[in-house]
């Protein structure tokens, strides 16, 4: 029995979908048989940046209402064996499946994949409920913006009644606007929001390159995002691993060259 | 009509005394004395005038629902309502429990709101977004950001106290105010809110001494 993950966040565009593709797939780097659910019916995204639009055949609502089977409408990713993606319906809206069919769904994914990592939409409304339905633990999205922090918190106040273990990424982390206090810092929003972090991301252009290009950033290890949603994914493994240090941009190198005072 | 009985009619002294029950819903007892005036007890109805105590036990009710009670009684010609009570004690336990300090350990999110009539100790803290009604004193053990509003039923000479003073806003009793920047001091040590002449201030927690001095009776060996 594999174990269901949402990923969530309240507010739009902080970054939901990037990070369940790329927790999903760097799931599947570490070897695990993992299924990423879109839940977003009627503005699917998960299969553009994973790459595969052109294979969807059925979706997640063809799935619920009966058309076809949980198997038929599975996509396999083009790199792994072991990726799975459903993909959400693009002409209907949220309310086209209860919480019930996606609890269903989950469920009998669970049964045959290691994860199952579930894409929320943005908001509180019947599509959050949905995607929240089958869910064990969740992962909450946050960027360090005031409105997001805020999203973020009524979010985790939603998980905490309907009793969904959630813990904190902080994603498009810009560490010279952090120095100079122009945003939130780390720690201000773990003292705010009073969960467990389970990773921070920078915020990093090939991540939008990657996005357009279908590869998930993850598959690129030149890249600094790419290296923390490995180690998101690590952790959710259970190995510990120390947070990302921010500032090593310089690279060792450069740091040892100012050590000896010809940098 | 209902089996059970919920009306008990004795005769006194003075009059009669109407024994409502305090357990069943209101409707079914303005239902049931509707029905003994007008079916059963119509003996009643006949004769001189009669005047009438009505008991409603535990019940509290609004001057309303009293007002409805005494216009069914009324409505009969002969009855007069003297008066109608609860039981004091009763009220009195009630206050008791309201004066009482009542304490909660959560956090209060973003969209989340805690009501409480009397004051209130919050072990946790309240988020921006959040918020907290009191009818008393507001006391938050952690970092209060959302709003606050003490003396909610008018009361003005209540406090919010808090560890960490960074609210959006605060309330005692109808005066609301935002935090000027001048409280974002990033003062380590714990602050109050309290009412001074109908404006909002703030001042150290080791002052609150001076708006309520209860002196130390005990004296030790």
């Amino acid at each position: 029995m594999g174990e269901a993950i949402v990923v969530t966040s309240g507010k739009g565009g902080v970054g939901k979908t990037t990070t369940s593709a790329n927790v999903g797939t760097a799931l599947a780097l570490l070897g695990k048989k993992v299924c990423m659910v879109d839940t977003d019916i009627g503005l699917r995204n998960l299969d553009v940046v994973m790459g595969l639009e052109n294979r969807i055949i059925y979706d997640l609502v063809d799935v619920a209402e009966g058309r076809c089977r949980l198997s038929q409408a599975l996509v396999k990713d083009k790199r792994f064996d072991e990726l799975y993606m459903l993909p959400a319906a693009q002409t209907k809206d949220k309310d086209s499946v209860t919480p019930e069919q996606v609890r269903d769904i989950v469920l009998e994914l669970k049964k045959d994949h290691d994860y199952v990592i579930i894409d929320c939409p943005a908001g509180i409304e019947q599509g959050f409920r949905n995607a929240i339905a089958g869910a064990d633990r969740a992962i909450v999205v946050t960027t360090p913006e005031n409105a997001a922090v805020r999203d973020a918190d009524r979010v985790i106040g939603l998980l905490e009644q309907t009793k969904i273990p959630a813990k904190l990424v902080i994603n498009r982390i810009r560490q010279n606007m952090m120095k100079t206090g122009e945003m939130l810092d780390i720690d201000e929003i773990c003292q705010v929001l009073a969960i467990d972090l389970v990773g921070i991301v920078p915020d990093d252009e090939k991540v939008i390159s990657a996005a357009n290009s279908g590869e998930p950033t993850v598959m690129n290890p030149a890249s600094r995002a790419a290296i923390a949603y490995r180690n998101i994914a690590r952790r959710i493994l259970g190995d510990m691993v120390p947070l990302m240090l921010l500032d090593e941009k310089a690279g060792a190198f450069k740091r040892f060259r100012k050590f000896l005072g010809i940098g | 009509m209902t089996e059970r009985q919920h009306i008990m009619i004795k005769g006194v002294k003075e009059g009669l005394v109407f024994l409502l029950n305090d357990q069943c819903e209101f409707a079914t007892l303005l239902d049931e004395l509707q029905y003994k005036l007008e079916k059963t007890h119509q003996q009643l109805l006949t004769g001189p005038l009669v005047h009438v105590h009505v008991k409603l036990g535990a019940r509290q009710l609004s001057d309303d629902d009293k007002e409805r009670i005494k216009t069914v009684i009324r409505s009969q010609g002969n009855l007069m309502v003297q008066s109608i009570e609860s039981d004091a004690k009763a009220e009195g336990e009630q206050q008791e429990n309201a004066q009482q300090l009542h304490a909660l350990t959560t956090i209060v999110r973003s969209g989340q709101t805690v009501e409480h009539d009397g004051d209130l100790l919050l072990i946790g803290d309240v988020n921006p977004g959040g918020t907290l009604l009191c009818t008393g004193d507001i006391y938050v053990l952690g970092a209060l950001r959302g709003v606050a509003h003490a003396g909610t039923g008018g009361r003005s000479d209540v406090i919010i106290a808090a560890s960490l003073m960074r609210p959006t806003q605060l309330r005692i009793a109808d005066v609301i105010s935002r935090p000027p920047e001048e409280w974002m001091t990033g003062d380590a040590a714990m602050e109050f809110a309290f009412l001074n002449e109908g404006r909002m201030q703030i001042d150290k927690i080791t002052h609150l001494f001076r708006i309520r001095h209860n002196p130390i009776m005990f004296k030790g060996v």
